[in-house]
């Protein structure tokens, strides 16, 4: 699955806005989350669930977004306490693993950097532009007892 | 399974109990409400019955008149056939929530017993909820008696349902004048009545498991005029499905309602046009009229508010007799001439016949309007008619204390 956001996604980079007319869009601007039936989807993991164009797991909001939190694996406890307090369940956790963050909705609060209990935090602030390659490059190393 | 109620063939109901027996009949399944005067007894009566097992439904307490219709959506969204019922300043402080119930396409029904807006403070009747509503994208049905007040809830479930049609239904009756006054009325067994609404068929609801749906989503400049533009049409589109009710229910019961009801136009040179329980004493005026002075005056009712039925509103204008038509409004006009003059002059104004037009204010915080009243007016038509021209003042307040109070003159000769 792909953790980078993807501006190929959402109803303005599928078109709709060219495609659909007055008259075509729902009644009531009632949107379906899946395609057809999908009783399970509880059961499901997001990535194989079969959510609709429409539905706000596909549309992307990466654009709203000026800074950015890049994860570090190597730090990482996998305490979940970020996966658990991030406002729009933008960390990806599968079994209890931390595997990054979900940019597509991610909106760049920092909430999950603010409770990241490590040393040093496994999750850090970066502008949007900086690659994350670099930002793990030149991560801090552990503080020193005062 | 509910009890059956054992009715008699003809009751004598006041219009807030006819509209509850209505909401009743239909099997309301969630009514949230908050009380007010003068609506309250149609929603305390869809309580006794919940309590007393007489529909299968749940009355839901609510803190508000804002919280009583956003009780509603979400009973609604979720997939219940679902009403309630307010007044006055309990409608305005609904107002947010009833454009929510009809962006969202939600076939709620709601009783409005029509009272004056404060301030001054007054629980009498006038129009001034009911013009409050008329953007706010429901379908708008006038009862002019308690036998309508209870016919017309029971078309209004079939009429907002219909699913080319899915929109809220308000089915508004006069304060105090109709909502407590008894009169005979004539119901239909319960098993008939409920056999003319018919089951609700839920769209897009909540409580389908299988199809999770956001209802009430929010749309920007991208989305948002495409959805308003859908429901306007929606709206003037249910104009035919309308009509079938009306035509179904005439069928089943012998009672005729149309969306303008017209009263001896055939041959009428002046006319009024009104709204709620002044119909009545309009056409008793008119009838007195027409035998002891011979003058021909028509009445035009428009039973349906929201759509505005321009188009039987020309039909009714549209005679080359009719010289002189008084529109006459039960809402302060707020520095504008009365709705209904607006509205029937812009009818008019594309008809080949183009009666004079003027307006009456009258009726604010029930001041009575009585017969003699009705025919002064009647006779003031017939004097623009013979003169050609409007020879008062083109709006004009009727019932009033003090000086006449009147504005603008016809620059027609």
């Amino acid at each position: 699955m792909s953790l980078q956001g993807n501006d190929n996604r959402g109803i303005r980079e599928l078109g709709a806005e060219k495609k659909v007319g007055w008259d075509e869009v729902t009644q009531g601007v009632a949107l379906n989350s899946f395609v057809g039936e999908s009783e399970n989807s509880a059961f499901l993991k997001a990535e194989d669930r079969d959510y609709n164009d429409f539905s706000s797991y596909t549309a992307t909001v990466a654009s709203w977004r000026i800074i950015k939190p890049v994860y570090n694996r190597d730090v990482c406890i996998d305490c979940q306490n970020c996966w658990i307090w991030c406002p729009d369940t933008s960390i990806i956790s599968r079994d209890k693993q931390m595997l990054g963050i979900d940019y597509d909705h991610c909106k760049g609060c920092g909430v999950c950097v603010e409770v990241c209990p490590t040393n040093p935090k496994s999750l850090l602030m970066f502008n949007e532009a900086e690659e994350n390659d670099e930002a793990l490059a030149g991560w801090p190393v552990k503080e020193k007892k005062k | 399974m509910a009890k059956e109620f054992d009715l008699n063939e003809v009751e004598v109901w006041d219009g807030n109990y006819a509209a509850s027996q209505a909401l009743r009949q239909a099997q309301v399944d969630v009514v949230a409400a908050y009380p007010i005067t003068p609506s309250t007894p149609i929603v305390e009566g869809y309580g006794g019955y919940v309590a007393n097992g007489y529909v299968d439904g749940e009355f839901v307490m609510v803190e508000s008149e804002h919280a009583a219709m956003s009780g509603c959506i979400g009973a609604a969204a979720s997939g219940g056939r679902v009403a309630t019922a307010t007044s006055s300043q309990g409608f305005a402080l609904m107002a947010e929530v009833l454009y929510q119930a009809s962006g969202m396409r939600l076939p709620i029904v709601l009783t409005v017993v029509n009272r004056a807006l404060a301030s001054p403070l007054n629980v009498r009747g006038d129009h001034s909820d009911m013009y409050l509503g008329r953007d706010s994208g429901w379908i708008q049905i006038d009862a002019f008696n308690s036998q309508e007040a209870y016919d017309l809830p029971l078309c209004a479930f079939k009429i907002g349902e219909d699913t080319s049609v899915r929109l809220p239904v308000m089915v508004h009756q006069d304060g105090f004048t109709t909502s407590h006054k008894a009169q005979n009325v004539t119901p239909l067994k319960d098993a008939v009545a409920y056999g003319f609404v018919g089951d609700y068929v839920p769209v897009d609801e909540m409580l389908d498991f299988t199809r999770p749906v956001t209802h009430g989503a929010q749309t920007e400049e991208d989305w948002h005029y495409e959805h308003k533009a859908k429901q306007h049409k929606a709206l003037l589109d249910s104009r035919p499905v309308i009509d079938k009710v009306f035509a179904d229910f005439k069928e089943l019961t012998g009672r005729e309602y149309k969306r303008v009801e017209t009263y001896m136009m055939e041959d009428a040179e002046v006319a009024l046009v009104l709204l709620g329980s002044s119909v009545e004493t309009a056409i008793l005026a008119a009838k007195e009229l027409r035998e002891k002075e011979g003058i021909k005056v028509g009445i035009i009712a428009p039973r349906c508010i929201r759509p505005f039925p321009y188009d039987l509103i020309r039909d009714a204008i549209d005679t080359p007799s009719l010289k002189s038509v008084c529109c006459m409004d039960k809402s302060a006009p707020g520095g504008a001439m009365g709705m209904l003059f607006n509205e029937i002059s812009a009818a008019a104004y594309t008809t080949s016949s183009r009666p004079l037009i003027s307006n009456y204010i009258y009726g604010l915080g029930g001041r009575d309007f009585a017969i003699e009243e009705a025919q002064r007016i009647m006779r003031e038509q017939k004097a623009h008619a013979d003169a050609g021209h409007i020879t008062t003042n083109i709006q004009q307040f009727s019932g009033l204390r003090g000086p006449k109070l009147g504005f603008y003159e016809t620059r027609r000769s």
